[in-house]
């Protein structure tokens, strides 16, 4: 394949689609299938047949519109009118959207594609979801696919694709936000093992709970991630990839499998790419509910069929990683941050976002928000603006209590900090990470004692028991959890769980246990009166705890065991 | 590479067992495989049993300590027998905002079975799952496989009596 027949498979295309006047695209995208789209999409092109249409407008499957709450989505182009909650029992639905192919937009479903959801988000990684068939690589060659990956073998040297990102300042998206160029130097500078390779690794291991941006991004952009990941083994000099991916995503498996096959069979990855000596091959390698393979050591020794217990760094994988190979690991949202990058340089993504956060971040906005779904912004947009500008605000007029971002790793963000702009430096000052990118509202509803102690029971669940201070630690502190939020706590109970956290944090072997507490540190620093309240006053302000009333002191909290798991 | 002798046949005649091997040999029976394989066995039989995890150990030269440790520390497997429907409801933080402790409630009070457990006649187990990725439509539960959002614990109660009581149709749940 070289870039000339990559632009004949484009030109291929284009008249092909020219053919429709017409196009309707289905958002067939995890959330919108739940809420059948696909019998959407098959009874619009029922309508559309039964109407002699077939020839000037196509119903075409696409990935993910972004506003899940309203979902099933569809556009219809070439106007871009979007349309929301399109039943296919409801067949006044159906012929209302084919109608309006040739009348004026169907009010009653239409989305104005005004609201601030749309206008105020920038999409570099999910540029193409909502447009492209993820299921058809012609689709992505049309939107520019690959020609990055050629331009970048033929024309660039590894140490120039390298510069190029490190020139962008393109952090890790999986939450810690190590700089990627310097990450990428270090591998492509590694030497390897005799009659071994180096590797890349897609950790899509998306496993805090919140957070569903890899999985959008495998369901509707396949490809882009794949090529991403070439760029990358380019770069470094590795000729095999890996995409640990979470078994609880059989579509983002089932497009990810279809999309390697169709690379392949294109000559975008295998043998002698591009008639280049670069050759590359992906394989899947499915998760099986880990939270812990998440973390890069735990992901290669899942990789490499054992148990996913975490080692300590160093070496780093970049130096020995998988089968004590050099081995690169970025995530999902940070390969698919390549292309682009190299197609309109370094410089330009630079110019997206905050000094020392450059680009974009997507973000899964769920919980108490009147509009769920997927978002992309700029780094350092202020709290507010995400949360009630492109969210929309809270729902029932309630009243916002925190925002939660990093899943169990992160911490709880409360209403003062609401104009901090969203970057990995701020995030950090209060005591929060960027994590991957989960941000979930809580309104006065939530307690947050109740909440941390959630967090809680998943890290101990989750804590892989290699260590002592996370296996340990994580069941401890839930019970101190469980006590104050059953109102049998003391109040000296505080000061241990503080100590306990400050153990945890400083002791424990990887980023699972070292990070569990934050949830509990943000909770008492900004949230103390909670959980006084339960603990003096035996009330739980929230009305989430079920409280029995004070007891007379006795000595039975003593014999008790860690608590039953209650979730 | 090193030598091998023949592949160590199955342990029955079971049809699905070409399935494991097939995904066995596609990997060479190399031991970085074994996920891959357990993940076929377990889509194959439903779950894992000893029989199956012998067989591995054997099939793919591997200690049955390591099999039996792998296969018990991801949650995703497991080594009991599930009921012919599963409902799995997602406690991931967007859902557990969002009420899927009702849930779970609605189906111990309707059919008396706690996470983990199957029904007495083997119809349903209840599963939970630590996140499905379905936050934007919390709380979500996937029922046999197919993701369902927006679950009441009224829609949930319903669907999983209908199961337990089996014969009769199951209503589709997840819609307004």
């Amino acid at each position: 394949m070289t870039i000339e027949e990559l632009r004949e498979i484009a030109e291929k295309e284009r008249e092909k689609q020219a053919q429709y006047e017409h196009r309707i695209h289905v958002c067939t995208a995890a959330a919108c299938l739940s809420q059948r789209s696909d019998q959407v999409k098959e009874a619009l092109e029922k309508e559309v047949q039964a109407r002699g249409l077939g020839n000037s407008c196509q119903v075409k499957g696409v990935g993910c519109l972004g506003l899940c709450a309203a979902g099933p989505l569809l556009t219809v182009e070439p106007k871009g009118q979007l349309y929301q909650n399109v039943q296919p029992d409801r067949p006044e639905d159906i012929s209302a959207i084919v109608d309006s192919l040739i009348g004026p937009p169907a009010e009653k479903l239409a989305l104005s594609a005004d609201l601030p959801f749309f206008k105020e988000q920038k999409k570099i990684v999910l540029e193409n979801s909502g447009k492209i068939d993820p299921e058809r690589i012609e689709d992505y060659i049309l939107a520019g696919g690959y020609e990055a990956l050629l331009t970048a073998l033929t024309e660039m040297r590894p140490i120039e694709v390298i510069e190029q990102i490190t020139r962008s300042g393109l952090r890790g998206r999986g939450g810690a936000g190590y700089p990627t160029g310097l990450k990428w130097g270090t591998v492509a500078k590694a030497s390897v093992p005799l009659g071994g390779t180096k590797y890349t690794i897609c950790n899509a291991d998306e496993g805090d709970p919140g957070a569903f941006m890899d999985r959008s991004v495998l369901e509707s952009d396949p490809q882009r991630v794949l090529e991403g990941m070439a760029i990358a083994a380019y770069a470094v000099g590795a000729t095999r990839g890996f995409i640990y991916v979470r078994a609880e995503y059989p579509l983002a498996i089932k497009r990810l499998r279809a999309a390697i096959k169709q690379a392949e069979t294109h000559g975008l990855l295998g043998n002698n790419i591009a008639d280049t000596t670069f050759s590359f091959k992906v394989e899947l390698r499915l998760g099986a509910g880990a939270f812990v393979c998440g973390e890069e050591t735990a992901l290669i020794a899942s990789v490499e069929g054992k148990r996913g217990n975490p080692r300590p760094r160093p070496p780093y994988p970049a130096q020995e990683g998988l089968w004590g190979s050099p081995t690169l690991i970025n995530n999902v949202e940070t390969y698919a941050n390549i292309a682009p990058i190299i197609r309109n340089g370094g410089q330009w993504y630079a110019s997206i976002g905050t000094e020392k956060s450059k680009g974009t971040k997507v973000f899964a906005l769920a919980g108490r928000v009147r509009n769920t779904g997927l978002i992309e912004v700029p780094m350092g947009m202020p709290l507010r603006d995400i949360i009630f500008k492109l969210g929309g605000g809270i729902p029932d007029d309630r009243k916002f209590k925190a925002a939660q971002t990093g899943g169990p790793s992160g911490g709880c963000i409360p209403e003062q900090f609401l104009d901090m702009g969203v970057d990995y430096e701020h995030l950090a000052e209060v005591g929060s990470i960027m994590g991957s990118g989960g941000l979930i509202v809580m309104d006065e509803s939530s307690c947050m004692p109740d909440v941390a102690k959630y967090f809680m029971d998943f890290c101990s669940t989750e804590s892989c028991g290699k260590c002592i201070p996370c296996r340990v630690g994580t069941i401890h502190m839930h019970e101190v959890l469980r006590r104050i939020t059953s109102g049998e706590a003391k109040p000296e109970d505080v000061a241990s769980l503080e100590r306990l956290c400050d153990t945890v944090k400083n002791t424990s072997l990887c980023g699972l246990g070292q990070s569990s507490p934050n949830p509990v540190l943000t909770t008492l620093k900004y949230f103390r009166d909670e959980y006084t309240a339960h603990i003096n006053q035996h009330k739980c302000p929230a009305g989430v705890c079920e409280i029995k009333p004070p007891q007379p002191p006795g000595d039975d909290e003593r014999k008790s065991k860690p608590a039953e798991v209650s979730s | 590479m090193q030598l091998r002798s023949r592949p160590i046949p199955p342990p029955s005649g079971d049809k699905r067992w070409r399935i494991v091997e097939g995904t066995m040999r596609r990997h060479g029976y190399q031991s970085h495989a074994l996920i891959e394989v357990l993940h076929s066995v377990q889509e194959s039989f439903g779950y894992l049993d000893d029989v199956a995890l012998r067989w591995l150990a054997q099939a793919m030269r591997l200690p049955y300590s390591k099999v039996y440790g792998v296969a018990t520390f991801y949650q995703f497997f497991t080594l009991k027998p599930q009921g012919e429907h599963t409902c799995v409801v997602c406690t991931g933080t967007a859902c557990y905002i969002k009420g899927s402790t009702a849930l779970l409630n609605a189906v111990e009070s309707s059919i008396g079975i706690k996470p983990g457990e199957t029904s007495a006649n083997k119809k349903v187990s209840l599963l939970t799952a630590r996140c499905v990725g379905s936050c934007g439509l919390a709380p979500a539960v996937v029922f046999d496989r197919e993701v369902a959002g927006k679950v009441t614990p009224a829609q949930m109660a319903e669907r999983v009596k209908a199961w337990a009581s089996e014969k009769t149709q199951p209503a589709p749940v997840g819609e307004p």
